[in-house]
């Protein structure tokens, strides 16, 4: 910054360090304005209220039968609901000791053993594994098989065979009584 | 001499255009509102109230497009009664799994049902006028609110030298004065759960502060932001006035 | 003038690659300003500033919007009630617009008034010219956009001015409406356009700034600088002066924004727009309607031309003749401060083009057609006749000796 002759009355160390004052008061002022200016400017690219109003999704469990799936779309993406049968249950159980790729016991992916809900996106590279429909490839374990590279799911949504790296995907949900469950 | 004699003919054709500009529209009654001023802010009774009288008389034929029933979050409506507010309304979605549309309970996140299909509808039902969406109606009409509750209270009898055809009723203040429209208002047509008197002077004012939210349901966090903006930029520029002062001491 | 030495080895390296910091130095904290600027000299930065403003905004709703006719209304209205802060952003861009226009056109009367535009400074003058015509398309276009009825009927009004063009006009108006009327096709082309001039004007403001540092500022006294104590250092006399000039502007600015933001606009447009329904006033936004009302104000068929050819060419000409300006304007004083009459006229402009406003405003009925046609010929009249006839025949006062000589005896005075 050039400086210029002081004219300032008085002592001029003195008009200096009030002047510096005024100068880092200013900027620092000027700064936080600027600042907070442009948080609107961000938080605009958030998801705005439309898109947070649907980011959950309540679904009536009622018509689904035992041994039947139903798949709902949450955030875009599809989610697989399986109500199970006694044997798939007994059988995703028993499996918590098998050689799993990603460990997982069946009770920590299940709130009610009778529910499985799961994101239906193979954790490999993103498609969407068939298992769903009575008439679906269920791969060598009874759950899902993703024709894409070949992923093997279990009764319990575990990866056990293929080139997926994890288990299918828990989202967050809650069941509002026995026959609704609000995901997300 | 040039200049006077422009600047004296331009002031006299200026003079002259005033009685047209003037005689534009009758003179607009103010009203006092909650949500006018610097700290203005919507009414929560006024405007729970106005709800009500829109859903039990303008919505037979108005819309509400641009509102969702989650947006009435803003003026303090809790989760619960929103839910039922949107349940009583069936609404459109599918199509299901056989390809078909099918009818279900309205929720939250729905847009507020519509009395009409479309527009043709609308008309169809209103011998041809087609009485418009409300959400923005108070910015979308020169005066506002008070021309929006000029126009509720404003129906009157025709002056002896006017005909008014079947089917349209006198306003003072409508454009042309001849509205299709119905006075829609009229005393204890709703009854206000928190005892306020149903007067047509009230409903008005009510649906009206309604009406004002679903224009600019940003406009309490708009003032309120404006009012710390414009402290702070004061404060700043009263700096950097100091400043410049400082600075250019050295000059003068 | 030799490179400094930068002290910083990040600094130096850059620079010794691409000189822009030894620029900077030498265009923006050592350029040597008049000392005597007014306030009047503020309102170049400050439209940069806005220009800015608007891009970061109008980039960040075009996230947002759709520029389709069945969703455009009603993507904006997302913006306003379920984008976070999409309120501000809109009612900063839409306000921010006003803005715009009103300092570049306080910008521009001070051009008018201190001779900013003669020799050396031509072609500053020029680009500023191209600017301000870039502005105005940028702005008619970014109005279509919300899809609203003033949007729709402006559009279609303006783009109809194209049939008067003779053989060719009609085919001009197909192509520019991409169909039969105004409608999608044109909403998408407006909003691609609109996105791309912004970025236009950018850089004729470079270029402005070229030829500015060139030919160096003038100031209020008209008077070319003589001498080093002529001038102080941009930095940080008019740094502080432009930024505290900013702090000014953005009170009013966002007074608008968070207070009044609807009081440049019409109501009107906040109904969707409805090619079924002509509303009972179109009017532009208030910054076009000194030129609404020159287009309207020709009323009459000259010879075979008709009246709607005339009117399209006197409103376009009405900008078009600032651009000869220079070569109109032959007194070798620059500064109205020493042209007493030419200074009285500069006002009765100002006065007139406020009266056109006036008039732009107004339905083509009654009184406001003389007033406009007054207002139009005078407003040529200006240009044409007066302007250099005074350069020949007004006698100036005699100028100050140099910049320093005056400011001294103004302080001297001062302290008298």
């Amino acid at each position: 910054m050039t400086s210029t002759a002081t004219t300032a009355p008085g002592n001029p160390d003195e008009g200096q360090s009030r002047r510096d004052f005024l100068i880092v008061a200013t900027g620092a002022v000027g700064t936080v304005g600027v600042g907070i200016a442009c948080w609107p400017l961000i938080d605009s690219m958030n998801p705005s209220a439309d898109v947070l109003a649907l980011a959950s999704t309540e679904v009536s469990l009622a018509p689904v039968q035992v041994g039947q799936a139903i798949t709902i779309t949450w955030r875009g993406r599809p989610v697989f609901i399986r109500r199970r049968t006694a044997e798939e249950i007994k059988k995703a159980q028993a499996d918590d000791t098998a050689n799993l790729v990603d460990p997982q016991p069946d009770k920590e992916r299940v709130k009610k053993s009778e529910w499985l809900i799961m994101v239906g996106v193979c954790t490999h590279l993103g498609c969407i594994p068939l298992g769903q429909k009575p008439t679906d490839p269920k791969g060598e374990f009874g759950g899902w098989f993703c024709p894409c590279h070949g992923s093997h799911y279990d009764t319990s949504g575990r990866i056990r065979k293929g080139p997926a790296p994890k288990n299918l995907e828990i989202p967050p949900y809650a069941f509002l009584n026995d026959t609704t469950v609000k995901i997300g | 001499m040039t200049r006077k004699a422009v600047l004296s003919a331009l002031a006299a054709l200026v003079l002259a255009t005033l009685p047209a500009a003037a005689a534009e529209a009758p003179k607009l009654p103010k009203q006092a509102w909650s949500f006018e001023g610097v700290f203005g802010a919507f009414d929560r009774a006024s405007t729970r109230r106005g709800f009500m009288v829109y859903k039990q008389v303008c919505a037979a034929c108005h819309s509400l497009n641009l509102l969702a029933y989650r947006h009435l979050m803003g003026v303090d409506f809790n989760e619960a009664e929103i839910k039922s507010i949107a349940a009583t309304v069936e609404v459109q979605d599918g199509p299901n799994d056989a390809g078909e549309m099918f009818m279900r309970k309205g929720i939250p996140s729905d847009k507020f049902k519509a009395p009409f299909a479309n527009e043709k509808a609308a008309r169809a039902a209103n011998n041809g006028a087609y009485p418009p969406d409300l959400s923005l109606i108070i910015k979308a009409r020169k005066g506002g609110a008070d021309y929006v509750h000029a126009l509720l209270v404003g129906y009157k009898d025709a002056p002896a030298n006017v005909k008014v055809p079947d089917g349209m009723y006198y306003n003072a203040y409508f454009a042309g004065n001849q509205l299709a429209m119905a006075p829609p208002l009229n005393e204890g047509a709703v009854e206000y759960p928190d005892g306020t008197k149903a007067t047509v002077d009230q409903m008005a004012k009510d649906v009206v502060t309604f009406l004002a939210w679903t224009a600019e349901p940003e406009m309490e966090e708009r003032k309120r932001m404006g009012v710390k903006v414009l402290l702070f930029l004061l404060v700043l520029t009263g700096m950097l006035y100091a400043l410049k002062r400082m600075i250019w001491a050295a000059v003068h | 003038m030799t490179a400094p030495t930068w002290k910083n080895p990040v600094v130096r390296w850059i620079d010794q690659r691409m000189p822009i910091f030894t620029l900077l130095q030498h265009d923006a904290v050592e350029y040597p300003t008049p000392k005597n600027l007014s306030y009047w000299w503020n309102f170049g930065s400050l439209a940069g500033i806005v220009l800015v403003i608007m891009i970061v905004t109008g980039v960040i709703l075009a996230m947002h919007y759709t520029p389709h006719g069945t969703m455009a209304f009603d993507s904006v209205e997302r913006i306003m009630r379920d984008v976070n802060y999409g309120w501000l952003i809109r009612y900063l861009h839409m306000n921010g617009a006003s803005m715009f226009f009103l300092v570049v056109y306080i910008h521009v009367f001070r051009g008018l008034y201190y001779g900013s535009y003669k020799a050396p400074r031509e072609l500053l003058w020029i680009i500023g010219v191209l600017i301000l015509l870039t502005m105005m398309a940028t702005a008619f276009m970014g109005y279509v956009l919300p899809w609203g009825q003033m949007s729709f009927w402006g559009a279609t009004v303006i783009t109809n001015l194209f049939s008067a063009i003779p053989l060719v006009g009609p085919s001009i108006v197909t192509w520019l409406w991409g169909g039969f009327s105004v409608d999608t096709p044109t909403l998408n082309r407006f909003y691609s356009l609109h996105y791309l001039l912004p970025f236009i004007i950018f850089a004729f403001v470079f270029l402005h700034l070229w030829a500015l540092h060139t030919s160096k500022s003038n100031n209020p006294l008209g008077v070319d600088v003589k001498q080093p104590g002529d001038t102080i250092p941009f930095h940080p006399y008019y740094t502080i002066k432009d930024t505290f000039g900013l702090g000014v502007f953005m009170i009013i600015y966002l007074g608008f924004v968070f207070f009044a933001p609807n009081f440049f606009g019409e109501p009107d447009n906040y109904i969707p727009a409805n090619p079924l329904v002509t509303p009972s006033h179109i009017v532009p936004e208030w910054y076009l309607l000194p030129f609404y009302a020159i287009l309207r104000a020709i009323t009459f068929n000259i010879w075979f031309i008709p009246a709607k050819l005339i009117g399209v060419v006197a409103m376009f000409a009405s900008i078009l003749i600032l651009l000869f300006l220079p070569w109109l304007d032959r007194s070798k004083v620059r500064s109205a401060r020493f042209r007493p009459i030419y200074r009285q006229f500069f006002w009765i402009l100002v006065i007139d083009t406020i009266v056109l406003g006036y008039v732009g405003a107004n339905p083509p009925e009654g009184n406001f057609i003389p007033l406009g046609q007054v207002a139009t010929a005078y407003y040529f009249f200006h240009f044409l006749i007066l302007i250099p006839a005074l350069s020949l025949f007004e006698r100036p006062k005699p100028l100050p000796e140099s910049i320093s000589a005056a400011v001294t005896k103004a302080m001297a005075k001062e302290a008298a």
